[in-house]
């Protein structure tokens, strides 16, 4: 019976429509207070809930759209990888898992990345996905972020990642682990180059990506409340046999132990990345506007 | 007499009656036993290498856990002369998880490390089963800092189950320790060799394994997870370590046919433990032709050969 299951089940879903396109006047819960909102309302407000301020996933496309000026940007094309290089198997083929993500998110991987400018600057900026099977590092995402990387290499531009991820894609063993120091030579290069890297780090980021590029940037800020560390919080349990304590792996007490710099909310993102990139690339200052935040300048 | 392995019941059939034999013969001398040992000695050997031509994924993994299988101090030992071991991260604390320091291999000076597992109970609780804090990774780095300074190789043995999941490992940054870790090793203008002696346990092995060549004996693991882990997260059940092992693709073998890692280190029959000795011998003449690989090579070279070495991997599957 299983090999039919998995040769009908992705099918289904193409049928039922799998895509994410979620109706505008659909309603969405607060998973801390349970208040019910508007989709409309929340993507307006960038998918931070308004009144209890929790930050939802908020998807790749509108995350660089929000990022770049006048929300345009020129997509970084990805290198082609070789797919399921240890015909994986666990309860399902790793090729039906693949394939089902990629209906699911309409993407073909966990990493999509823009070149543009923000406030004028020119930046490259990549998001990894946790919708994607995780926001899991396989081939194809160590080889995106690689990619991404070269392309504010070749444009001399400031490298911002946004970054959710839960880790290693063990779909693709050892060539999974891999992806940390490959995609630390290429931090290596802008390192060298001179080029700022910016890790925005999102809510959650765990395992191999915490334990490379993720902690590898020039400067690392934090969406409020993600939870950020090496060892998931399920394994530290096992391991010592006793709760965590409250707060424990938050941005917020990563921060008071030195590994990040600023935990900002969303809607200040932009306006700090701008700040922080101008400064790094001697830029000269925006005007500041009454309200406190910045003019967007026209070139 | 070896501790066996689950799988090695006819070996250690056929080699308990021999010390049977041997001890009865030891109290009466009179008994002749001579060409029954040989003949029981036959049988062992021959028992013993239909199981280790043949090892599974999952047997493997237990060899390269073996409790007397060499650990890095061990190799240290046998191949470092001239060694003095350093200490301290001299940020926060000492980690025993990872030893290392200074010393001479076949007369060159050198700065070797590894992951050390302990051998008995008190030592496996002082190096806490060769499992790292951040502390043993930027002691890592403070020898390869070293290193740099002072223009001398770096040899690193790699034996751990993972870095430590533990409160106290994540409230000091054990990611941030690991990626800068990785870090120094792919920017060393020295050559860096490593060798898998046991488990090459996910990050916390790659923080030292960044190398320029790496070595791999016949019987130890590599993988992003352990099989347990695996087992854990995609089938929700720890028992089938035994499938993970097999579906993650795990052994010297598997990573040899994907370029992951440079070299085999062929192991004595029935696994290093056996013959420890030459085990550790073999290691070292393998460590030291790679060596031979970068003598009177430039910083920029070595670096360059490093990185590129990585950035390959994948691509020419």
């Amino acid at each position: 019976m299983n090999w039919i299951k998995n040769f009908i089940r992705p099918r289904i879903q193409t049928l039922l429509g799998g895509k994410r396109e979620v109706a505008e006047n659909m309603w969405v819960k607060c998973p801390e207070t349970g208040e019910m909102v508007f989709y409309r309302d929340l993507e307006a407000n960038l998918f931070v809930i308004p009144a209890s301020g929790y930050h939802m996933r908020m998807p790749p496309d509108a995350r660089l759209k929000h990022f770049f000026d006048g929300g345009e940007y020129e997509p970084v094309a990805m290198p082609q990888v070789p797919v399921d290089p240890l015909t994986f198997r666990d309860e399902r083929r790793y090729t039906d898992r693949l394939k089902e993500a990629r209906q699911k998110n309409g993407v073909e991987d966990a990493v999509q990345a823009g070149i543009g400018t923000i406030d004028g600057a020119p930046v490259v900026a990549a998001v990894q996905d946790f919708a994607f099977m995780g926001g899991s590092l396989g081939m194809a995402a160590g080889e995106a972020i690689v990619a991404s990387m070269r392309a504010a290499l070749a444009h001399q531009s400031a490298f911002v990642l946004f970054v959710s991820s839960g880790g290693a894609r063990m779909q693709e063993g050892i060539l999974s682990l891999m992806q940390m120091p490959r995609t630390t030579v290429a931090v290596q290069e802008l390192r060298e180059a001179g080029l700022p890297y910016i890790v925005v780090l999102v809510h959650p980021v765990t395992g191999g990506v915490t334990a490379s590029y993720a902690m590898l940037g020039d400067i690392h800020l934090s969406e409020p409340g993600a939870l950020i560390g090496f060892a998931g919080p399920r394994v530290i349990e096992q391991t010592i046999r006793e709760k965590l304590p409250d707060g424990f792996q938050r941005a917020e007490y990563l921060r008071d132990h030195g590994m990040v710099d600023r935990v900002v909310p969303r809607g200040e993102l932009r306006g700090e990345l701008s700040r922080i990139i101008r400064v790094l690339t001697k830029r000269p200052q925006l005007p500041e506007v009454k309200d406190g935040t910045l003019a967007i300048a026209a070139s | 007499m070896p501790s066996y392995l689950d799988f090695e019941n006819s070996v250690a059939e056929f080699e308990g009656k021999i010390a049977e034999l041997k001890a009865l013969a030891a109290e009466n001398q009179s008994m002749a036993i001579g060409d029954e040992v040989k003949n029981l000695e036959k049988k062992a050997a021959k028992a013993l290498a239909d199981l280790y031509v043949n090892l599974s994924p999952w047997q493997k993994a237990q060899v390269a856990r073996h409790p007397e299988r060499p650990h890095a101090l061990d190799y240290i030992e046998a191949l470092i002369t001239d060694f003095t071991l350093l200490a301290g991260d001299r940020k926060f604390a000492e980690d025993h998880a990872i030893v290392g320091g200074l010393g001479r291999f076949k007369g060159e000076p050198v700065v070797v490390m590894g992951h050390e597992k302990g051998h008995d109970t008190a030592s496996r609780l002082k190096h806490n089963f060769g499992m790292a804090r951040p502390e043993g990774y930027r002691k890592a780095v403070r020898l390869m800092d070293l290193a740099e300074r002072f223009g001398l190789p770096v040899i690193t043995f790699i034996d751990t189950a993972g870095a430590y999941p533990g409160i106290d490992a994540e409230e000091r940054g054990q990611a941030e320790a690991i990626a800068r870790s990785t870090d120094r090793c792919l920017s060393l203008p020295v050559p860096l060799i490593s060798a898998v002696i046991g488990e090459g346990g996910s990050g916390g092995a790659i923080a030292i394994a960044a190398a320029n060549r790496v070595l791999m004996l016949e019987h130890a693991i590599y993988s992003v997870i352990s099989p347990e882990g695996a087992a854990s997260i995609l089938w929700r059940d720890s028992q089938r370590a035994k499938d993970a092992a097999t579906a993650m693709k795990i052994t010297a073998q598997d990573l040899k046919r994907l370029h992951v890692i440079d070299e085999i280190i062929p192991e004595p029959m029935g696994g290093a433990h056996r013959a420890r000795a030459q085990s550790m011998q073999a290691t070292g003449d393998a460590i030291s032709r790679a060596l031979g690989e970068f003598a009177g090579m430039d910083a920029g070279a070595i670096k360059k050969q490093r990185r590129e070495k990585f950035l390959a991997i994948g691509r020419t599957i």
